[in-house]
């Protein structure tokens, strides 16, 4: 019964989605003022068919209902409840049906918290919502229903992948969707604006919250993403360009180089059409990475149930909306009035600047990507685009990005004295010098990249940090009035200053766990000593035990340096029974400096058998890259709540500041 | 058609396998230097039975066997190019997760200083017109001066 | 001019989309390789018979000496679809113009001869892959794996999977033309 009303609230958020669509902007037309205000109702019900669906099929998982078909293929009555849970959206019915969650979530949003916005833009953002909407839910309900009947029902499921069954992936995709759906309203405030013919700064300054609250998320469920596959996969590496991971990455690019050049529309009317461009692309991106990852086109580790056929539907939806988009913006971009005038070294063009790096890299994974399909259908030639194409590519434009962008905050709007700038930090620039020869002579076996790496890293961190000093008169050495000072700081310049940091973190954690990772692999049994980076590691045996739908293999391993015990870690194998597939379980000792990552296995060779292989890795300086990333978001967190959005307090706001361009309502 | 081609294609790649996880000690060579070009080359070559991932960390059979095949060609005295060249004798240029520089592959590998130099021309344009030469002769120095401390003031965060 | 440079966004996207949909419609397997021995002269093997089988093992220069069509085929007793394809090489051996060359692929001796004791023996010679190195000298992905060369030594096509229904019609068909 209950998913039958899932499915039959699906059908009606469908309904409601036809005609969310179409009657606000059949009412500007005709001028019907009960037809545009309907967007704001239409949104929030079809918000709560959606959620009643979701939660039928959560309960479905809960109460392990084997008739639904779903359920049979993804889960097990012996999973864990926190696993019933979340797999509900381990399995590709389930994830888009998240997906449509969140996206008719923030078509709710829109409706509570967007009444600062004009009535008529908001009906335009909500119908071009309703256009993803209905989209979404059609392509689940006729190629990927959740809700799909088996029988007679089995006795029992065929289990959740026991990869999937860890808490990192269980708030993942969650995240990364709220990043990726997000942009829809982005998209969506992209497409009013060109509709309407009308590019304002206010328009600039509406779109910016959403924007954060998509690019935060976006970011930690990247970081999210990369420290699972880091502590979960066994071969301590966070990162591999795989084809899915870059269909992650590439809306994050361009997003925050949306990020960065709607600032310059807010502030200066300009870059219009770009950061129309920009916002369109973002989500573009997105919908792209759905279709990649879906779809089977491309070969990756992360594939889901591939299925060509679901693929060229979500193609038809590409279709329609990016090239509908894009075409929109050829039509109505050229006459979007261009912005104010600024000198060749200001704020503008080193955000010009930024955006350079930050789409350039964007195309060159795009690129990368791509090309071995490029090639195949061209020559029928098979190829192979992997970590060194874009390790080589990408890393000298992220080198450039972190340099340059330790000026930007120093750059004043329309003229910049660089020269004074310069002068004043260049001691800066030779500490940092100093710091990547220091790290030259100590390593010389280091990669150019990481000894450049670590420069950049520590000029972007005092850079940044000197610049808020400045901003607040730390230096003036005049303390009485510091924390009125601090206090009084707009929330967007610290968030912005936070995310810079966060940034230099990452630059290090990134350029030194890479280029001076140890590893060293034994034999072991009970007594066996291996040494990694002065840690002396003993095998201490191994213990069974039986977990509630696994067996595992747990072996005790000391940890002692200079003599001095440390710890105990205890890395395992586990055997998940339903599947019978097997998951290496890692233990981590972490620290800043750098983490002691350690694996087991059993021997392939029958050779060795009753010996186990104790795998040893020392990642220097790891932790900076999760760090930096809780940095970036806390940063994007901060900027949200700066007065000036005012997302959901609204009164006060318009009383005192009118919004700088009348909306013309005979647009269309 | 394509339920079979999935029944087959999931068979098809029924390589005995181990419990084992990437390379193993008695896969290493005792010569560090040697052993460390050859997880250098290991972590550069493609596993042909997997889904995107080198062979340095895949369980696959195939895998340790070609672990094991490059370490002895390094023992035998190929240098790093030959034993790749070895392998794409094989397998063709697929097993290579660096694209070689050919024809083919000219347009990938120089594709970001294209675009890269493409975007600084439309920046430097974007520049020239945000940034005209000429000024109006009846606007004072002083003037624009006036209008530039006011405008800093007011955009300052 | 302005017009034009605003469509570009479009136009990559179009170009972006008609590989897409190529890719989609063709039917391709995205992890299926090409093999890189087509159109050259067979890899260096010397393979040694299993023992207790009466088919003698093959080299390179016997394969040569031969001047004659032969079908190379990788096969092992753990593999299921090698079970399924076997009655095509039953059929084929009936075919005296061809040699056909049983490859057994990291297999075990005595696995290996029970299995083709159960369900016959059509190959001419039968070499013993027991290390796979052969395998990788002929580039193989798994098991089975069928090679169709011609009477000068040159590998010709790959087929990857067995070879029943369609695909074996496919493969008659062009080993046919081999034999003009």
């Amino acid at each position: 019964m209950i998913p039958e009303l899932g499915q039959f609230s699906l059908i009606l958020a469908l309904l409601i989605a036809i005609v969310q669509s179409t009657l606000p902007i059949t009412g500007l037309v005709r001028k019907n003022s009960i037809w545009i205000n309907s967007a704001k109702y239409l949104a929030l019900l079809q918000f709560f068919l959606v959620l009643i669906a979701f939660m039928a099929l959560m309960r479905s998982y809960i109460v392990s209902d084997f008739t639904v078909t779903n359920v049979v293929n993804n889960s097990h009555s012996n999973k864990p409840l926190l696993y019933k849970i979340v797999g509900t959206w381990g399995n590709h019915e389930g994830s888009i049906l998240l997906w449509v969650l969140i996206l008719v979530a923030f078509g709710g949003a829109l409706s509570l918290f967007g009444s600062n916005i004009p009535t008529t833009l908001r009906a335009r953002v909500l119908s071009v919502q309703g256009w993803i909407c209905v989209g979404f839910i059609s392509f689940m309900l006729f190629t990927s229903n959740p809700f799909e009947r088996t029988f007679p029902p089995p006795l029992n499921g065929n289990d959740l992948n026991p990869l999937l069954q860890d808490i990192g992936l269980a708030i993942h995709p969650p995240l990364l969707y709220v990043g990726y759906v997000g942009f829809s309203i982005v998209f969506s405030f992209a497409i009013a604006a060109l509709l309407e013919g009308e590019v304002s700064s206010a328009w600039a300054r509406w779109v910016r919250p959403w924007i954060l609250i998509s690019w935060t998320s976006l970011s930690a469920g990247i970081a999210l993403g990369a420290w699972w596959a880091y502590y979960e996969l066994g071969w301590g590496g966070w990162w591999f360009w795989d084809p899915v991971e870059n269909v992650s990455f590439m809306p994050w690019l361009v997003g925050t180089a949306l990020l960065h050049s709607a600032i310059v529309t807010e502030k200066r009317g300009a870059f219009k059409a770009w950061t129309v461009l920009l916002a369109i692309l973002t989500f573009s991106l997105s919908l792209l990475g759905t279709f990649i990852v879906r779809s089977g086109l491309l070969t990756s580790v992360h594939s889901f149930a591939v299925d060509p056929e679901r693929g060229i539907y979500i193609l038809i939806l590409l279709a329609l909306s990016i090239g509908g988009s894009l075409l929109l913006f050829a039509y109505r971009a050229p006459s979007l009035e261009g912005g104010g005038l600024f000198s060749p070294i200001s704020r503008e063009s080193g955000l010009l600047l930024n955006n350079l790096f930050l789409t350039t890299s964007a195309a060159i994974v795009l690129f990368g990507t791509l090309y071995p399909l490029f090639l195949e259908g061209i020559t029928g030639e098979k190829i192979s685009v992997g970590p060194p194409f874009f390790n080589i590519s990408f890393t000298p434009i992220g080198l450039m990005l972190g340099s340059t962008m330790a000026i930007g905050p120093y750059l004043k709007w329309k003229k910049a004295d660089i020269a004074g700038i310069l002068s004043r930090i260049k001691f800066l620039i030779f500490v940092s010098l100093g710091v990547s020869l220091f790290v030259w002579y100590l390593k010389t076996s280091g990669p150019v990249f990481a000894i450049v790496g670590v420069g950049v890293s520590f000029w972007l961190f005092t850079a940044t940090l000197f610049e808020w000093m400045d901003r607040v008169k730390l230096i003036n050495k005049d303390y009485s009035d510091i924390f009125k000072r601090i206090r009084s700081q707009p929330r967007s310049a610290n968030g912005m200053t936070i995310a810079h940091l966060g940034m230099s973190f990452i630059i290090l954690g990134v350029v030194c766990s890479s280029a001076w990772k140890e590893e060293v692999i034994g034999f072991v049994e009970k007594g066996s000593q291996l040494e990694v980076a002065s840690f002396l590691v003993t095998f201490g045996g191994v213990s069974l035990y039986q977990g509630p739908n696994y067996n595992s293999e747990k072996a005790t391993v000391k940890v002692e340096k200079d003599g001095k015990f440390l710890e105990n870690l205890y890395p395992e194998r586990r055997s998940y029974l339903a599947t019978g597939t097997s998951t290496t379980e890692s233990a981590i000792r972490q620290s800043l400096a750098g983490d002691l990552y350690v694996t087991i296995s059993e021997p392939a060779n029958n050779k060795f058998k009753g010996k186990w292989v104790l795998r040893l890795i020392y990642e220097p300086l790891v932790n900076f890259i999760w760090l930096g990333a809780s940095f970036l978001a806390l940063g994007g967190i901060i900027s949200i709540t700066d007065k000036r959005y005012k997302v959901g307090r609204t009164f006060k706001y318009r009383r005192t500041k009118p919004a700088n361009k009348v909306v013309r309502l005979d647009n269309f | 058609m394509n339920h079979l081609k999935l029944f087959f294609i999931t068979f098809f790649y029924l390589v005995p396998m181990g419990s084992s996880m990437a390379v193993e000690p008695d896969e290493v060579l005792t010569d560090s230097k040697l052993e460390s070009r050859a997880r250098d080359i290991s972590t550069n070559v493609r596993c042909v039975v997997c889904q995107n991932e080198p062979i340095d960390t895949s369980n696959s059979g195939v895998a340790r066997d070609l672990r094991i095949l490059i370490r002895e060609r390094l023992l035998a005295g190929d240098s790093n190019k030959e034993v790749f060249k070895y392998l794409v004798d094989r397998y063709g240029n697929f097993i290579l997760f660096k694209p070689p520089l050919t024809l083919s592959t000219a347009l990938l590998w120089f594709m970001p200083l294209l675009v890269f130099t493409l975007g600084v021309i439309i920046l430097v344009g974007a520049l020239k017109k945000a940034s005209p030469l000429k000024r109006s002769k009846t606007f004072s120095v002083s003037n624009e001066k006036k209008l530039d401390v006011l405008e800093n003031e007011k955009e300052k965060d | 001019m302005r017009r034009f440079v605003f469509l570009t966004p479009l136009a990559l996207s179009l170009i972006i989309g008609a590989f897409a949909v190529w890719g989609l419609l063709n039917d391709r397997n995205p992890s299926e390789i090409p093999s890189a021995l087509i159109n050259r002269s067979v890899p260096n093997f010397d393979l040694l018979p299993l023992p207790g089988l009466n088919s003698p093992g093959l080299s390179k220069k016997e394969l040569l000496n031969l001047e004659k069509v032969s079908v190379v085929n990788f096969f092992a007793s753990w593999c299921l679809p090698c079970r399924a394809e076997h009655q095509s090489f039953i059929k084929l051996s009936r075919n005296d113009d061809i040699e056909l060359l049983g490859i057994n692929y990291k297999d075990n001796d005595k696995d290996a001869l029970d299995w083709l004791t159960e369900l016959g023996n059509p190959y001419t010679y039968v070499g013993n892959d027991f290390s796979g190195r052969t395998g990788i000298d002929w580039g193989i992905t798994g098991v089975p794996e069928t090679f169709i060369v011609n009477k000068n030594g040159k590998v010709v096509h790959r087929f990857s999977g067995p070879l029943v229904g369609e695909r074996f019609e496919e493969f008659k068909e062009l080993l046919m033309l081999e034999l003009k």
